[in-house]
């Protein structure tokens, strides 16, 4: 009855459409038990937090090993930098799969999506597959896929508000014009913010803070990814758009079909 | 917009509704920009020369304590037992004396820490952007300074000789270490020191233009409380439990994102209970004597203040998993810098 294909990022396919980053959980099992939960093929995971030589706290046991590793280049206040973090990421064995987050803003944690741009360029050309995370922007996202970008990640609103599809209307040109999976990523903070990225047609999203700082961090991821789905299924389904006034069948073009009875 | 009057209105409230009112808030504005993490760092100090005369300072020039400068052998004997306790992002302090550790003096320093730590910054004398520039490149990645008081009449009084009394140079040292690329900015107030309320307002206002001048800057703000040193007393506006907590909570409320740092000066309890308002990082297993990590013993060490919390690495570890907080040991990675 349902049949969805999965989610192919360069090459690789997915069956989830869920991403789930790992900052801010307040123990590594809640960490753990939240992956499985949300049924997660791809976490993310900042650089600036894997300690290699600490064992018993390094994030990176924590992740089971099916999962792809995203490593974030989260610190990067340029492209040099995002750059030469995502280097050391691969150096460090944490694999080519790199989001791009550019930030030059402590306070509004915006990305810059020039310096975004560039640093896909970069990467991109190096066998990195990246996936940048931007302001919703036609033009960046264009020049991502120039730049050889395997996904594009616009945020929903701010990192870490919860305030969920402020830009709506941004991400949906991004849906309609380019031919890469649009992954929903920043400001998703309940499973209905989720379901509705996806009844637009985004290919996943990518969520965070509300899982992490939920009391029950699990249900909640779990709740995120029935959310996910079901957005997906809806979007599968031809929704029927929402209107603000009620419709009669053909109250314009029905005197057309009176003459002929 | 906050406003003197505001601040104070704040402060002299003392209705227990009204406090736990603004710890609630604070918590929550917390927990959404940081989760519950807590980053560890400890301080290292590499030298107590000083040429500046700052009354209420430990290590100040007149004051007749034995002056040490640890060698880079001396350093990395240091490093090594902070390292192995798990901490990966170390602070290094100097008294203020540009003759005596000078920048080359601190790149040294900064190089040996190379080996040992992640995140590396520097509460030294302020110097010139371009210092700062060289430094950063070196693998600096933030510098700590503190005004110590806004009150220029006050900061007049207690900083009696030496490059510290030049009241304007200190104040723009925020900026010219932005220009030299750093990271991370700590500013503070030593509280006590002068009044309150006028001293928040302005270190509220530093932060403001800095942010707005250098969003792209991690800040963050200490408040350590100015304590007895072997007995003196230089307290001016003493600054209760209440008081302290009411500070942490309405800097939290006031900027969400700005990073909140707790030193070993306050006792062990007090620290349990500030995790939950608003601390993002804290000191631990802290020694603030040249050399008291493993070069000296107790009764040779002249700490630049005496620690109240003297827990261990682990022990504070083991209180925050207890009390369901995640230690974050490394926050950053260190890359090559160049601006």
């Amino acid at each position: 009855m349902f049949n969805d294909m999965p989610l192919v990022i360069a090459g690789k396919t997915f069956n989830s459409r869920f991403l789930l980053g790992t900052g801010k959980f307040k123990n590594k099992s809640d960490l753990a038990e939240s992956i499985v939960a949300s049924g997660a093929e791809i976490v993310t995971v900042a650089l600036r937090r894997v300690d290699l030589d600490r064992h018993e706290d390094n994030i990176l046991k924590h992740i089971p090993k099916n999962i792809t590793l995203l490593t974030n280049t989260s610190g990067a206040r340029n492209a040099q930098e995002a750059v030469r973090i995502a280097r050391l990421a691969k150096a460090s064995g944490c694999g080519p799969w790199v989001k791009i987050e550019v930030i030059n803003d402590s306070k509004y944690l915006l990305p810059d999506n020039q310096e975004t741009v560039k640093a896909t360029q970069i990467l991109a050309a190096e066998g990195f597959v990246v996936l940048p995370y931007i302001s919703p922007d036609l033009y960046t996202a264009r020049a991502l896929v120039k730049a050889g970008a395997a996904t594009v990640m616009p945020l929903g609103s701010l990192i870490g508000s919860n305030q969920g599809l402020k830009t709506k209307e941004l991400i949906q040109i991004l849906i309609n014009e380019i031919d890469l999976p649009i992954v929903v990523d920043a400001g998703i903070g309940a499973p209905s913010q989720a379901a509705e990225a996806m009844e637009m047609g985004a290919a996943a999203v990518l969520a965070n803070t509300a899982i992490a700082t939920a009391e029950q961090p699990a249900v909640l991821a779990r709740a995120f990814a029935l959310a996910v789905e079901a957005g997906r299924m809806a979007y599968l389904s031809g929704l029927p758009r929402q209107t603000s006034v009620a419709n009669a069948s053909s109250p314009l073009t029905g005197f057309l079909y009176d003459n002929a009875q | 917009m906050i406003t003197l009057n505001k601040i104070q209105q704040v402060l002299n409230d003392t209705r227990r509704e009204s406090v736990e009112e603004m710890a609630q808030e604070a918590a929550r504005v917390t927990r959404q920009n940081f989760g519950r993490t807590i980053s560890l760092y400890a301080p290292l100090y590499l030298s107590n020369y000083c040429s500046s005369h700052c009354t209420y300072c430990g290590f100040h020039a007149l004051n007749k304590i034995k002056r040490i400068k640890l060698t880079p052998d001396e350093m990395r004997r240091e490093m090594v037992p902070i390292h192995a306790q798990g901490i990966r992002n170390i602070l290094m302090l100097t008294g203020e004396s540009y003759k005596h550790t000078p920048i080359e003096y601190l790149k040294d320093a900064v190089r040996t820490a190379g080996d040992f730590f992640q995140g590396i910054a520097l509460e030294v004398h302020p110097m010139q952007a371009q210092e700062y520039k060289e430094l950063f490149a070196a693998g600096v990645d933030g510098i700590t300074v503190y005004q110590e008081t806004y009150d220029r009449r006050r900061y007049a009084d207690v900083h009696l000789s030496g490059y510290k009394k030049d009241y304007d140079f200190r104040y723009g040292t925020p900026q010219r270490a932005a220009e030299g690329g750093m990271r991370q900015i700590v500013l503070g107030i030593l509280l006590g020191l002068s009044e309150t309320a006028p001293d928040l307002l302005a270190l509220y206002e530093h932060l403001r233009s800095m942010e707005r001048s250098y969003p792209g800057v991690e800040y963050a703000v200490s408040f350590p409380r100015l304590r007895t040193i072997k007995e003196k007393e230089f307290v001016r506006c003493d600054v209760d439990d209440t008081t302290f907590i009411k500070i942490i909570c309405l800097t939290r409320i006031l900027f969400g994102r700005v990073g909140i740092n707790l030193s070993t000066r306050e006792a062990p309890q007090l620290r349990n209970n500030l995790l939950e308002l608003g601390i993002t990082r804290m000191s631990a297993g802290s020694n603030t004597s040249v050399g008291g990590y493993s070069l000296l013993d107790k009764d040779e060490q002249d700490p630049q203040f005496d620690i109240k919390d003297d827990r261990s690495v682990a022990d504070v570890v083991a209180l925050l998993k207890k009390r369901n907080f995640d230690p974050i040991f490394t926050d950053w990675r260190r890359i090559e810098n160049c601006s």
